[in-house]
């Protein structure tokens, strides 16, 4: 376990080395920028305006109840701002994107793809795990910006039909800028950029040593998946207690 | 390449005293072998003697238990061989990168290393291509080659580096005769064309005769027979007997 810590934490720093080489690998960047921006938009966008959605539906009700109509569209905004936004999507990003990485490069390197590369004198680091992890630590945070908006009008829409609740729309925004301001997004959005890099690194680390044939990158898969949602959720905790202060 | 691009001289392989166990099984026993610069040497042997762990320890891609790899009597293993000489392998299996097309694999290492223009990389991929008998596959991905077609890009992308040590992983396995001829000469005119150092890996008899200036006989391990080709053939060791003379022995039809 530990060595696997200090291989993470070796791998993290000569992916920080090698962006000076990021204007030179743009074309892989962009690549990898599009599968995971692009091709997880929509996911993202069902996804969190449920999420919204379903807040306001569990809480609407009970603070309604009580009178506080005008609490409710603070509540969504601040929860989806400062914590599912950032933590569901690094889930979902984590379980379709960090599988990816891992099973790509997994293959690459159980099919010798990767010692090609490196009697080509090609450091597999600046081929294929830079332009992978730059890509990621820019779109989890835009894509979960994304979530955030839509989270918002799946709540807002949800307070506004659901009869026990009864908050317009503008109401219930009018409540959501008394609450939320561009700090609270911020901060979502800066967990976000901390958990791409854990899934970013901990993927590639997979990737890079996975062992044996098509069960190898299987395993790998597996514990890329795993080991990055437990570390968000860790790594979670402790930002939200820094950020606190 | 030297100033006129006309040839330039492969480098020397030292190779002393490598072992290399994996868990209980030593794969390689002590091995010792001398590569001049520019010769070809093919380390022939059955299935399963050590002869590919070794060429991947050669290239670096291993490091032995024991034992040292000397490139123009540099450690393969100095930080800085890697960059002073140009060295290319041929994987058994072709290693190709699946996301790219055979063009970008085969002209991979000068768009990496940017030692030419876009248009001078392509034409020289198309060059390479040709030479190997691949014209007109440059667009298409390595997955829809056959085997030995794969086999042929990676040897197009090894030439495309113009290497000083080239290393060969049975370079003609799911190869038909026709072809395995043609690489089998292709590897020889690169060797004569620019000097490389050319280190084969085989067990076919036919290309190991026909293209080395050195032959060593790999058995379980250890190296046991090195000399030139006549020198192997008049060889009495029985297992090199058995290895060169191999072949069917079907019972008369009664």
């Amino acid at each position: 376990m530990f060595q696997n810590i200090g291989e993470i934490a070796l791998l993290f720093w000569r992916t920080v080395l090698a962006l000076p080489l990021i204007w030179r690998q743009r074309a892989k960047v962009l690549d990898q920028f599009h599968e995971i921006g692009n091709a997880s938009l929509l996911m993202v966008a069902v996804l969190s305006f449920f999420l919204g959605g379903v807040i306001a539906l569990q809480t609407g009700p009970v603070l309604a109840e009580r009178g506080l109509h005008s609490a409710i569209g603070g509540l969504v905004g601040i929860s989806m701002a400062k914590e599912l936004a950032p933590i569901m999507m690094s889930i979902l990003i984590a379980g379709r994107i960090g599988s990816a990485f891992a099973a790509e490069i997994g293959s690459m390197r159980v099919y010798q793809e990767i010692d090609a590369l490196r009697t080509m004198n090609i450091n597999p680091v600046h081929f294929l795990v830079m332009p992978r992890l730059v890509a990621i630590a820019i779109g989890l945070p835009m894509l979960v910006t994304f979530a955030i908006l839509v989270g918002w009008l799946g709540g807002a829409t949800v307070a506004q039909v659901t009869t026990q609740i009864d908050v317009p729309f503008e109401s219930f925004f009018e409540n959501m800028k008394n609450v939320v301001g561009i700090s609270e997004v911020l901060h979502g959005v800066f967990k976000s950029f901390c958990f791409a890099w854990i899934i970013g690194v901990v993927s590639c680390h997979q990737g890079l040593t996975t062992r044996g044939g098509p069960r190898g990158i299987g395993r790998s898969v597996t514990k890329a998946v795993v080991n990055s949602i437990v570390l968000i959720v860790l790594f979670d905790y402790v930002l939200t207690r820094l950020l606190l202060h | 390449m030297n100033d006129n691009g006309t040839t330039q001289h492969g480098v020397s392989v030292q190779v002393r005293g490598i072992r290399r166990s994996y868990g209980a099984q030593e794969v390689l026993k002590g091995i010792d072998l001398d590569v001049r610069p520019g010769e070809i040497f093919v380390i022939m042997g059955a299935s399963g003697s050590g002869k590919s762990v070794l060429l991947r320890h050669i290239i670096g891609l291993e490091a032995p238990d024991e034992g040292e790899i000397l490139i123009n009597g540099e450690s393969i293993h100095s930080v800085d061989v890697a960059s002073k000489y140009r060295m290319a392998l041929v994987f058994q299996s072709g290693a190709l990168l699946n996301s790219l097309t055979v063009g970008d694999n085969v002209g991979l290492y000068l768009s990496e290393h940017r030692l030419k223009s876009p248009d001078e990389i392509r034409k020289i991929v198309l060059d390479k291509l040709e030479v190997v008998g691949l014209k007109g596959t440059e667009d298409k991905l390595p997955s829809e080659l056959s085997g030995g077609m794969r086999k042929r890009a990676a040897i197009a992308r090894a030439l495309v580096i113009e290497p000083e040590l080239i290393l060969y992983d049975e370079p003609t396995s799911e190869l038909d005769p026709v072809s395995s001829v043609v690489i089998g000469e292709e590897i020889y005119k690169l060797n004569k064309r620019i000097g490389v150092t050319s280190l084969v890996v085989s067990h076919d008899r036919d290309l190991a005769f026909g293209i080395a200036d050195r032959i060593a006989v790999m058995h379980e391990g250890e190296i046991v027979a090195l000399g030139s080709t006549d020198e192997v053939k008049r060889s009495h060791n029985p297992i090199i007997r058995k290895f060169i003379h191999a072949d069917f022995k079907r019972q008369p039809k009664a």
